[in-house]
């Protein structure tokens, strides 16, 4: 049996045991409410990490365009790069993929003999890592863009009327 | 050597689970981007606010006056003993959670702290050591702790994380209100010291020159005639601006919001030519220039005394009764605590719309009325004649301001006039968990829509945008409009960040857009200049082919 194979059939266990590692990587309290409440407005961080989860894994399963990839990446990092983490620790949900699937295929993997397909899918999921550093640092540099556009919105009514455009300005 | 961490490691709840902590002994991360500068010493000055001095946040040593906690404690006595709500909220809380996860601050941060209940323990905790036996003789075990400056940097890192906006309160089963707690934390906070920057300098300019952003008279007279220009450039109608002119039947006051800031001034626009359409017989002051009021974030005291001067300007220009633009907070400020502070307001006559004879019962008292009632009941008479074509590039979703709706019931007078100034099909509400007296915060309310926190702010408002976001990818809205002047300021932002497709809109600016005048110029553009779907184009057609 293929890996891929593997992937497809035990999807649900192995995103949800990742989906509760990331939600653990919070303070007891919110990890307990993110992982219970379904409403995707009322738990809209969950939500959205649950959505981008099951995209990147869909992204390692087949073939799928960078922009999509980097959505569902962006789903999750636009979120993350705003809270009390470090950068590491932003992005180590990634690679906390390569645990599960090591813990969730271990049997599989021996019996099968799929050590090889596991390195190459432990590569593409450093593709991911890679990729998300962009998709972080886009999400750090728009935080240092919407700060200046806030500060020339605020006398953007004044600017117009000396005939100043905002690009004028600058 | 240290050991190269695994991903795993690298996240504490993962590599090892810490030994459980009680909440009192996590402290906060006063980490940049999640807080608040504290007030510069020269606005303190201005407005004569105490143990004025350079603060850092990162510093240990925060300043605080020698007595602090003699300050505080009796601070908190004096209010116990002024405000029995206070008293009722520290005992009555049962702990039940169900305002737990209501905050946006929590859902957006995921700090446990950020739920309300664990917020109003910060206080409750204190009160209970000082002031309750039970806590005074079992202290921890009791949920009551000493009052240390630690508990005070707690305080101003989360009681300027609450926006004072009640979600949390529409989900207590005893109503308790975070907001109350939350403004009086604050108050405590200013007595020794402790204020934030952003909401300081507006509170200062606000008191010595009008408005928040410091405009002088001259200066706010400009900047409209220069908004009744853009209008007349636009649409051909000239909307003169009437100034502190005495005997006016109306005084109207707006944020500075609006007509100084983008997207405001497009609002300040669609008010001139509501006025003008109506032949509103109404007056601006330029004391009266500012009908936001900062101070009631950092005091119920700093409230009133920028509160002063609007009723102050009603008086002095003979007007029968006040009009008030979109604004959020203004709204409550006026509407529960105005006629407390200055009344009995009997120089004013209840509020009569001069056009429809509509008496405004429910401004009876305080004598102001809202924008978006006088413009739905101009609506319900006919009064208005409205092109929503004119809106039809516009799909629109609408933004509860907390101040307006869970604050003060304002709820349907918006979709009233929305649902009339836009073509059928174009307005979409968002889900019912988030809108109306549930709807999500823009989460830079109450004074800490400041630009060093923006992390905190993004956080905040994330549930608000997620909601926005749905109905942006659904049914391809592209407008959010709000009636408060807080959010036009903080809501581009905020969406830029989340939802970028998605722009940010006044009600009355699409009253403006809406509105036909017998002596108008041929309309092709809206009031900020953007093409309008379906006119100019069979002129432009007939250009093309010749």
């Amino acid at each position: 049996m293929q890996l891929a194979t593997l992937l497809s059939q035990k999807k649900a266990a192995i995103l949800g045991r990742w989906l509760t590692m990331i939600y653990e990587s919070y303070p007891p309290e919110t990890a307990i409410f993110l992982q219970k409440e379904k409403n995707r407005f009322d738990n809209p961080a969950g939500y959205r990490i649950s959505e981008g989860l099951e995209g990147l894994y869909g992204a390692l399963l087949q073939e799928m365009e960078r922009d999509q990839v980097l959505t569902c990446l962006d789903e999750i990092i636009r979120i993350r790069a705003l809270q009390n983490f470090a950068p590491s620790q932003a992005m180590a949900f990634i690679f906390l993929l390569k645990n599960v699937i090591r813990q969730e295929l271990a049997e599989e993997i021996r019996k099968e003999n799929l050590a090889a397909d596991l390195l190459d899918l432990e590569s593409r999921i450093d593709g991911l890592a890679l990729l998300g550093f962009d998709v972080f640092t886009k999400r750090r540099e728009k935080i240092y863009e919407i700060k200046a556009d806030e500060a020339k919105r605020r006398i953007s009514g004044l600017m117009r009327k000396t005939g100043l455009s905002e690009d004028g300005l600058l | 050597m240290a050991k190269t961490p695994t991903p795993a490691e690298l996240l504490p709840g993962l590599s090892y689970k810490p030994p459980e902590k009680g909440w009192m002994d996590v402290k906060p991360d006063f980490r940049p981007g999640t807080y608040c500068n504290p007030a510069s010493p020269k606005w303190m000055d201005w407005i004569s606010y105490p143990y004025a001095q350079p603060r850092s946040i990162p510093d240990d040593n925060w300043g605080l006056p020698q007595d602090w906690k003699e300050i505080v404690l009796q601070g908190m006595e004096d209010r116990l003993e002024r405000f029995r709500s206070l008293k009722v909220f520290f005992d009555i809380c049962v702990r039940c959670g169900a305002c737990a996860d209501k905050c946006h601050f929590f859902l957006g941060t995921g700090d446990p702290k950020n739920m309300p209940v664990l917020r109003a323990e910060l206080l409750r905790s204190v009160y209970r050591r000082y002031f309750k036996t039970i806590g005074r003789a079992l202290g921890e075990i009791a949920g009551a702790r000493d009052l240390t400056e630690d508990v005070i940097k707690e305080w101003f890192f989360y009681l300027y994380q609450c926006t004072i906006c009640r979600r949390c309160s529409l989900f207590c089963p005893y109503g308790i209100d975070m907001a109350e707690m939350t403004l009086l934390g604050r108050e405590l906070l200013a007595s020794v010291g402790l204020n934030i920057d952003w909401a300081m300098a507006s509170v200062a300019q606000c008191y010595d020159k009008g408005s928040h952003i410091g405009a002088p008279p001259q200066a706010f007279k400009d900047m409209i005639d220069f908004l009744a220009e853009e209008n007349e450039r636009i649409t051909g109608i000239t909307t003169p601006v009437s100034y502190n002119r005495k005997g006016a039947e109306v005084l109207f006051v707006m944020p500075s919001g609006d007509y100084f800031a983008d997207p405001g001034t497009f609002t300040m626009m669609g008010y001139l030519l509501l006025f003008e359409h109506i032949g509103l017989d109404y007056t601006l002051s330029t004391y009266a220039a500012e009908g936001g009021n900062f101070g009631w974030f950092i005091s119920h005291e700093m409230g009133k005394r920028l509160n002063a001067k609007i009723y102050a300007e009603a008086k002095r220009l003979g007007v029968k009764w006040i009009l008030g633009g979109e604004c959020g907070h203004m709204w409550r400020v006026c509407n529960q605590y105005m006629s407390t502070w200055w009344g009995p307001v009997d120089f004013l006559e209840k509020p009569v719309s001069p056009i429809t004879g509509t008496r405004f019962e429910n401004a009876a008292v305080h004598k102001m009325v809202h924008i978006s009632e006088f413009t739905a009941d101009l609506i319900h008479h006919g009064k208005l004649n409205l092109d929503p074509q004119r809106n039809a590039h516009i799909k629109l979703t609408f933004h509860d301001s907390c101040n307006t709706a869970r604050g003060m019931g304002i709820l349907e007078e918006p979709r009233y006039i929305i649902n009339n100034v836009l073509p059928e099909g174009n307005f979409v509400e968002m889900p019912p968990n988030t809108i109306r007296e549930k709807a999500f915060c823009c989460g830079s309310s109450s004074g800490i829509n400041a630009n060093e926190n923006m992390e905190l702010r993004m956080q905040g408002g994330f549930p608000r945008a997620n909601a926005v976001r749905f109905v942006a990818d659904k049914y391809g809205v592209n407008h959010l409009g709000c009636i408060c002047a807080l959010d036009r300021a903080t809501l581009p932002t905020l969406l830029q960040y989340w939802v970028p497709e998605v722009e940010v809109t006044g009600i009355t600016e699409l009253v403006g857009n809406a509105l036909i005048f017998p002596d108008e110029m041929e309309r092709t553009t809206d009031l900020r200049d953007r093409d309008l779907v379906g006119f100019g184009e069979a002129e432009e057609a007939g250009e093309e082919e010749e």
